[in-house]
């Protein structure tokens, strides 16, 4: 078995690196253990450590130690690229290796070990090419040094350092000559022209482990004297154990050990099975607390009447009463959309080997910093004494990355109870019920247009739990009392509007709620921008040209409107009876993405045939990544609008599996093209903004096929006939 | 005891003969290729061949392998389909997470072992059991044309 989760027994970082990490000093050996079999390859004796982020070893391979959590999203292809870029390595020589838990590891922006926000790229960008360049600069002085030449007389070209006179030298024999020299005082990037990877489709790395059941993910990890555990825990949120009896669960073979713990009953035997079992034969009482008294109707009926009354302001143009007032017409709309799963095709997991002086964990994290903070208090250990090995993710979609971080302090809090190494697995049950949704919204736009039916008005009260609230994201993420996650997509509306106004309700009530991936953009998108297409309709113009008309001219919206658009034949196309197309725009992790959907009624079920997406990224490191996570972000975005809802009864989700929570199969993938802008800008994130305008662009055109307004998710739960 | 014989190789197993055998794979045997989704023939994570056909192991018990032959993930390569299946997933980089494509692996090599060139709507028949959160489908269905073309004799 191999694994990107192993690590060597130790890693040397260079004393003085602090001028490539941001100003952190890193003097010191990393305390890592081999930890399991898991290592049992072993690490190639002469190691060369020019940096935390590349070991060149004797034998030509190049290893990059990758800070940010693979989930799909191929950042053990495409960050190794940007190293690769300036280090001129040989491609076919990389290897990955996931990132331990260390501060040199924190992500640039946020401070920690985070893998969120569509950021990798972006704020991995400079940072990793010039990890990359720094080390080449020392091959080359290496060889020059060796060779008695000046250095401007060497270059680097795909693992070798060659000099003017033909000789050569590798990389592998150079590395340890060169992990012995001082940084570079100046490292100087490539211009993009002279690119060799960037910009160049490559195939993901993780491919060949991912194909021969090889990969392993956090379910995948055993260790000696391992019991597996299933915890019961509260049906209702915010509920706790009264009593319980596992009279009956203890006698199925296999089973350990019944604890309670603060989540629940935890059920330890020798596999999965045995314990699932025996869980099913718990009887336990619950003290369901207040959030029994919820339930979807109520917090409806709670959100549409908060929605008529005043909020905090997240942003405020001109005069919107008086623009309301004074316009020709007005409109008023109301929105709603449901909670929603996460749903990662690999449930929940953590592994936990506590001991008294030690806490070692292998899970599929996105929050590692956050995680082993966590973990270390639970488990009443410094924080040096805990390791976090990040194995692959089955998914993340922003459930792994949980500030509170309630998976893997559950799993320490089980450890402790068991007193041997466990696999805390939740069943996919326990993974669509176990909260941390995508929050419920209601949203309400009043608008008012003036005469040729442009917006002078537009009046939008936004009304959902704060996901930031109670977070150490909370002061980052929230600006006069507003989350700013929250309002995204909505207070920056990019319309040409006189009189815009957006407020903000933020309930509070027991389910808890989480980052799902384009966080606010997800209610936002549908909500703008199906009003806007009404808008257009309302003013007999054309949805493209309408919003043309309202962008400023140096708007980057525009371009991926009018290249979405163009290859969609948008207006000129000659679709099949039956058939009709939808439109819509939206900016989310500063990239901008326009898609076009064709779809068609077959009693009253709704069929998405094709989307054509426009995508401006800026730069574009790995053009096929691109296109990978813009289909994957417009299948995630089609589930939900399609199907997704998590509804509460007596305050328990009332869905459980994927028979009632049904992500995208198959036969109902629409073909889905991507065109991308081109654009010498910095990269921004591409993981998730796929995903915002998809539920928009098939509302439109379901209205422009039937004439009826979509204002509510999932869509199959709306007559459509 | 349970015997079988399992990607070519003698097994035996003492295990409830009503376990899934999904688990018997994994805590008994630690072949982790084979993965858990959702436990109920939902999500088709757990799929594995029994005597060449597709099943989901999850809903399978162990009791009903005895004898027979178990085809896995780790033993997919050991057959020409096997690998002209892989060799496609391979070109067309069809895997995101990666986490259901053991599934989609299994199912697609048992679809074009019964048939060959299948019609669009055979794949969607094979296919459709078969889970994927990441939106892989495109390229599963590019790949599995891929494999059709390449394995034709």
């Amino acid at each position: 078995m191999t694994t990107t989760a192993a690590m060597p027994s130790r890693r040397k970082f260079l004393k003085d690196s602090a001028v490539l990490m941001g100003g952190l000093v890193i003097g010191f050996y990393l305390p890592l253990r081999s930890g399991r079999a898991l290592a049992a390859e072993g690490t190639p004796a002469q190691m060369y450590p020019p940096n935390a982020f590349i070991r060149i070893a004797a034998d030509e391979s190049v290893t990059i130690v990758v800070n940010k959590s693979e989930m799909g999203q191929g950042v053990y292809t495409s960050l190794p690229m940007l190293i690769a870029e300036e280090l001129e390595a040989d491609w076919s020589r990389i290897r990955v290796e996931a990132a331990p838990v260390a501060a040199v590891y924190n992500h640039t922006g946020f401070g920690m070990q985070i893998t969120g926000g569509s950021s990798s790229i972006p704020s991995s960008w400079e940072q990793l090419r010039r990890v990359g360049a720094s080390a080449r600069i020392l091959l080359v002085r290496a060889a020059a040094q060796q060779w008695g030449v000046a250095e401007g007389e060497c270059r680097a070209e795909n693992g070798q350092v060659i000099h003017a006179s033909g000789k050569k030298l590798s990389y592998g024999a150079l590395a340890d000559a060169a992990g012995r020299l001082p940084l570079p005082e100046q490292v100087p990037l490539k211009p993009p022209g002279e690119f060799k990877l960037i910009g160049k489709p490559v195939r993901r790395l993780d491919t060949p482990d991912k194909i021969t059941g090889r990969a392993v993910f956090g379910l995948d990890v055993y260790l000696p004297d391992l019991l597996t555990v299933v915890v019961a825990r509260c049906p209702v949120f915010g509920g706790k154990v009264k009593r319980f009896d596992a009279t009956g669960a203890r006698k199925v073979r296999g089973v350990q050990s019944v604890h309670e713990v603060p989540t629940g009953i935890a059920v330890a035997a020798t596999g999965f099975w045995p314990a699932r079992t025996a869980r099913d034969l718990l009887e336990i009482e619950w003290d369901e607390g207040p959030g029994a008294a919820l339930s979807t109707p109520k917090l409806r009926a709670e959100y549409q009447a908060l929605a008529k009354q005043p909020g905090a302001v997240a942003r405020s143009d001109g005069d919107v009463a008086a623009g309301l007032k004074a316009a020709a017409r007005t409109i008023t709309a109301e929105y709603e959309v449901p909670y929603l799963a996460h749903a990662s095709m690999e449930p929940l997991n953590v592994v936990v080997d506590l001991k008294p002086d030690r806490c070692t964990i292998w899970t599929g994290t996105q929050s590692q910093t956050m995680d082993h903070a966590a973990a270390a208090q639970a488990a009443g250990l410094r924080p040096e004494q805990v390791e976090i090995h990040t194995t692959y993710l089955g998914g993340g979609f922003g459930r792994r990355a949980n500030p509170r971080s309630d998976f893997v302090i559950e799993a320490v809090q089980v450890a402790k109870a068991v007193g041997r190494p466990v696999k805390v697995v939740w069943t996919r049950e326990d993974d669509t019920r176990g909260g941390y949704y995508r929050p419920m919204w209601a949203d309400r736009i009043e608008v008012g247009v003036d005469r040729d039916g442009k917006p002078l008005a537009w009046k939008h009260t936004i009304v959902g739990q704060s996901i930031v609230a109670d977070t150490p994201f909370e002061p980052f993420l929230t600006r006069d009392g507003i989350d700013i996650t929250s309002v995204e997509g909505a207070a920056t509306l990019p319309y040409r509007i006189p009189n815009l106004r957006v407020e903000l309700h933020s309930p509070r009530n027991p389910v808890t709620v989480q980052w799902w991936r384009s966080v606010g953009h997800s209610h936002t998108a549908f909500v703008v921008e199906t009003l806007l297409d009404e808008l257009a309709h309302l003013a007999g113009k054309d949805p493209v040209q309408y919003r043309l008309d309202l962008l400023p001219a140096d708007s980057r919206y525009r371009g991926v409107l009018l290249l979405a658009a163009e290859k969609a034949g948008w207006g000129k196309a000659r679709l099949p009876a039956g058939h009709a197309q939808g439109v819509a725009v939206h900016q989310s992790f500063d990239s901008y993405v326009a898609e076009v959907a064709e779809v068609s009624l077959h009693d009253g079920k709704l069929r998405v045939h094709r989307v054509v997406a426009a995508v401006d990224c800026g730069m574009v490191v790995n053009p096929d990544g691109v296109v990978q996570q813009v289909e994957s972000g417009i299948v995630y975005g089609l589930s939900a609008a399609l199907h997704g809802a998590i509804t509460l009864e007596n305050g328990r989700a009332m869905q459980s599996n994927f028979n009632d929570y049904p992500p995208l199969r198959y036969s109902e993938m629409p073909q889905v093209e991507v065109h991308i802008v081109k654009r010498d800008a910095p990269p921004t994130g591409i993981g998730e903004p796929g995903t915002p305008p998809l539920a928009p662009a098939v509302a439109n055109a379901v209205f422009a096929l039937t004439g009826r307004r979509l204002r509510r998710m999932p869509f199959d739960r709306e007559p459509l006939a | 005891m349970i015997a079988f014989t399992l990607n070519g190789k003698p097994a035996q197993v003492d295990a409830d003969p009503g376990t899934p055998l999904l688990w018997v794979l994994r805590d008994h045997l630690r072949l982790t290729g084979t993965k858990y989704g959702c436990g109920m023939a939902l999500c088709g994570a757990c799929t594995v061949h029994l005597d060449g056909r597709a099943i989901r192991s999850c809903v399978t018990p162990v009791s009903m392998a005895a004898g027979r032959q178990v085809t896995t993930i780790e033993g997919l390569a050991e057959s020409a389909l096997g690998r002209t299946v892989q060799a496609a997933w391979q070109e067309v980089d069809v895997p995101q997470c990666g986490y259901c494509q053991p599934g989609q692996l299994m199912a697609a090599a048992a679809l074009l072992k019964e048939t060959p060139r299948p019609s669009e709507a055979q794949i969607a028949a094979a296919m459709d059991p078969i889970l994927c959160r990441c939106g892989t489908y495109s390229r599963i269905r590019a790949a599995i044309r891929k494999a059709a073309e390449g394995g034709a004799k």
